[in-house]
């Protein structure tokens, strides 16, 4: 199960002020697979991406172990995790360009020329070729969010948490650019966790689900997909 | 490196404070080897009770201390109570901006420009409605009560206290909170003291306390403002320190920590009154009283307001115009001659103290900006919160008096061999520098999305990385005004080049205030507005640079002040 690729989780625990949010918390993540956690606010969904991302809030207590693609994670400064992350806001940097912000992604150590060429070709994926000198407030809501997707696989994580990343986006837009980042997380074989509320996001995700509920979660609470 | 920054900005700017306040009081109960001083003696303060006029003095300190004070703060809260969200807060909002960066001596010169007794103002009603033929032979500014000093105080005060309640307006859910008490019938004004005051109390008490301290305090706008026979402790204090009888400054010493106990034993008092009023107000709030019909005090405070910015700005133009004033004669409202000689006359002697001024202040509001930069990003980093303790010491610089402290710095100072030089200038205006800038900038950097940050995180950057080129470039509105602040607050000092410069810097500060006492209104002018011209320069460009950087980042502007 924990095979090259995975995202491993093993025995998480988080806790707030002496209140257990989760409790041994047992997920494998295969290449390609997403794992959708659900719960109420307040269960711990965010934090513990947080927690993966190595940028959790000291409030908490956690622990537990992480392993990505074989390796322990758990006490990896974040920059070094190759942990990409989505949140519901875009959170495209507001000074850079459409370019500026992807090639923020790029990995260091490319030349300028091949810089320029994955920006085009991420920008080509996105559908938004010649927009590199474009502002990012003067994109559509879609756009933005395929452009945050595309910055996020410019930077060549192994393992992706989603963060809610649909729930802003309009009804019509949410299945399209749901399709859009399932579609290319799960083409490059990225282990993929998400958090949300929407059951539409884990019934499109089809893989297995973990509720969170207000009662402390145990390993056995994990689900299976919805239908 | 980072995690130290903390602590060498406590070293910086607390130490002198603290060594600073050592090296006050040990002088005033007699001990100073350097003159001699080398066994505890009260013979010093037995010379300052025993000083002439000594309780008139006191008594000017703290009935302007706190009807300054006091009518900042009622001017302050009658006006946002009576105008909250209405046309008149967003235009004083506009025009805070060039108030705030006047420094203190500008306002006292402009005011005095305005009130003296062949000021605008009886111009503006002379021969014709007074029969005064030649100015009036009657103490307007300096006036014998200090009542000049006080509305001196009150035009720099108040956008003072109007920026900080603004901030902490912004910080509270004032509009919903508004919304509900007026839904349940609750007058305008009522609703704002009842429901609003409350949650904005505690972030405004310190900065109203250091509006006491520093009104109790004040030397340069009293030098300018103040009578002078008996001046207030303050200036009289600086008056001791400066006799060339060297045992005076035992005197002095004992004069300047009873203006420390005055201080403290003033705030002490303010907040004895403040539980007082909070337990009043708390009766008066569950009584009920829903008190309509305040359009009276609508009308006003928004006067009253308009009066305190109206002066502020005559003032400014007043000193404008006497600088390219060549014949400007009693009662005429203009000059009638016209001519720019005031200023190429003073070229030569305004570049050294131009210069000084422009470079201490340069490098305190760096090295200022540098430190907060530093305490902040560590906060970050290190996800601790600050709590009001820390905000306390921010504030230690402005709550002491600084003539109370001031003396102990240059004492410090000329033990580490650094008195009188121009590092020991830029030291003692960073202790005043670095509390504005922190406060300037802490709000909005701690109020960044975080996950700006994460987001750069994931991305693979490293913090050093996610700093200068996500958080840095993102906050740089706020971050170049914090520095115009931090050398706005610097142009505008004047006690710690007096006391830190060791009398070889002169700033266009200390130039301003030496020729007040004189009586060339030309060349004062000249002093004057270029001292106002230069923090205007600095917010002007820090207002400019992201303007013209983010011209075409639409989604940049939300990251304001």
């Amino acid at each position: 199960m924990s095979g090259a690729g995975s995202l491993v989780l093993a025995g998480v625990t988080v806790a707030l002020d002496e209140a257990a949010l989760i409790d041994g918390l047992e997920v494998v993540v295969a290449p390609g697979e997403i794992v959708t956690v659900m719960g109420p606010s307040g269960s711990g969904k965010s934090t513990l991406l947080a927690w993966l991302c190595g940028t959790a809030d000291p409030a908490f207590r956690i622990a537990g172990r992480a392993t990505l693609d074989g390796v322990d994670i758990t006490r990896l400064p974040p920059e070094i995790r190759r942990v990409g992350i989505l949140f519901q806001d875009d959170l495209l940097f507001p000074h850079l360009s459409v370019g500026g912000n992807l090639a923020f992604g790029l990995p260091p150590g490319l030349s300028r020329a091949e810089r320029e060429r994955r920006i085009e070709a991420a920008l080509e994926e996105a559908e938004l070729a010649g927009f590199a000198g474009r502002d990012p407030a003067t994109l559509s809501g879609g756009q933005r969010a395929r452009i945050a997707l595309m910055r996020t696989l410019l930077a060549e994580p192994k393992a992706l948490l989603l963060d809610e990343p649909f729930s802003r986006l309009d009804a019509a837009l949410r299945d399209r650019i749901r399709c859009f980042v399932f579609g290319h997380a799960t083409e490059r074989g990225l282990p993929v966790l998400l958090v949300t509320h929407d059951p539409d996001d884990a019934r499109a995700a089809g893989g297995t689900v973990i509720q969170l509920s207000d009662e402390r979660v145990q390993g056995s609470d994990i689900g299976k997909p919805l239908k | 490196m980072l995690r130290w920054v903390p602590a060498l900005t406590l070293l910086l700017f607390l130490g002198p404070v603290a060594a600073g306040l050592v090296g006050t009081i040990l002088p005033a109960f007699g001990i100073l080897p350097a003159l001699g001083g080398t066994e505890p003696s009260l013979t010093p303060w037995r010379r300052l009770f025993a000083e002439p006029g000594l309780g008139t003095s006191l008594r000017l300190t703290l009935t302007t201390g706190f009807a300054a004070a006091i009518a900042s703060l009622a001017l302050v809260l009658a006006f946002l109570a009576t105008c909250h969200g209405t046309r008149p807060v967003a235009v004083v909002r506009r025009l805070l901006a060039p108030l705030l960066a006047v420094p203190h001596v500008a306002v006292a010169i402009g005011f005095a420009f305005l009130a003296s007794p062949s000021g605008w103002a009886a111009r503006a009603v002379s021969p014709w409605l007074t029969g005064w033929e030649r100015p009036p032979d009657i103490a307007t500014a300096p006036d014998p009560y200090g009542i000049a000093l006080v509305c001196g105080l009150v035009l720099k005060e108040v956008p003072f206290l109007l920026l900080m309640t603004l901030a902490a307006l912004g910080q509270v859910p004032a509009d919903r909170t508004l919304a509900v008490a007026r839904s349940l019938g609750y007058g305008p004004a009522t609703a704002w003291f009842k429901t609003v005051l409350p949650l904005l109390w505690p972030q405004i008490r310190l900065p109203v306390y250091a509006v006491l301290a520093y009104s109790l305090s004040v030397v340069d706008m009293a030098l300018v403002l103040a009578p002078g026979a008996p001046p207030p402790l303050a200036p009289r204090v600086l008056r001791w320190f400066s006799d060339p009888d060297l045992s005076r400054q035992f005197l002095a010493a004992a004069g300047a920590a009873l203006q420390f106990v005055l201080v403290v034993g003033a705030i002490a008092l303010f907040h004895g009154a403040e539980q007082l009023v909070a337990g009043l107000g708390r009766r008066w709030i569950a009584a009920g009283g829903r008190g309509h019909g305040a359009h009276g005090g609508r009308l006003a405070a928004t006067g009253a307001m308009g009066l305190v910015f109206g002066i502020g700005l005559l003032g400014l133009l007043g000193m404008a115009l006497w600088s390219v004033a060549r014949r400007w004669r009693w009662p005429d409202a203009l000059p009638s001659v016209w001519s720019a000689g005031n200023w190429t006359r003073q070229a030569e002697a305004l570049a050294w103290p131009g210069w000084t001024t422009v470079s201490v202040a340069g490098a305190a509001a760096l090295i200022a900006i540098a430190l907060v930069l530093g305490c902040l990003e560590n906060e970050q980093r290190r996800h601790v919160t600050p709590g009001a303790r820390a905000l306390w010491l921010i504030y230690a610089p402005l709550l002491a008096p600084q003539i109370g402290f001031l003396f102990g710095v240059q004492v410090l100072f000329v033990t580490v061999g650094l008195d009188g030089r121009w590092a020991a200038l830029v030291w003692g205006h960073l202790l005043f520098v670095l509390p504005y800038v922190f406060l300037a900038l802490a709000g909005p950097w701690r109020r960044l999305d975080e996950r700006y940050a994460r987001t750069a995180l994931c991305l693979g950057a490293p913090p050093g990385r996610v700093f200068w080129r996500i958080k840095l470039p993102m906050l740089l509105r706020p971050v170049l005004f914090a520095l115009a602040v931090g050398f706005a607050v610097s142009v505008g000092e004047y006690l710690p080049t007096v006391f830190a410069g060791g009398g070889r810097y002169a700033t266009l500060t200390t130039e301003a205030v030496s020729l007040a006492a004189g009586g060339d209104r030309r060349v004062i002018g000249v002093y004057a507005f270029l001292q106002a011209l230069l923090p205007w320069l600095g917010f002007t460009l820090a207002i400019a640079i992201p303007a013209w950087l983010y011209r075409d980042r639409r989604n940049m502007k939300a990251f304001t002040v």
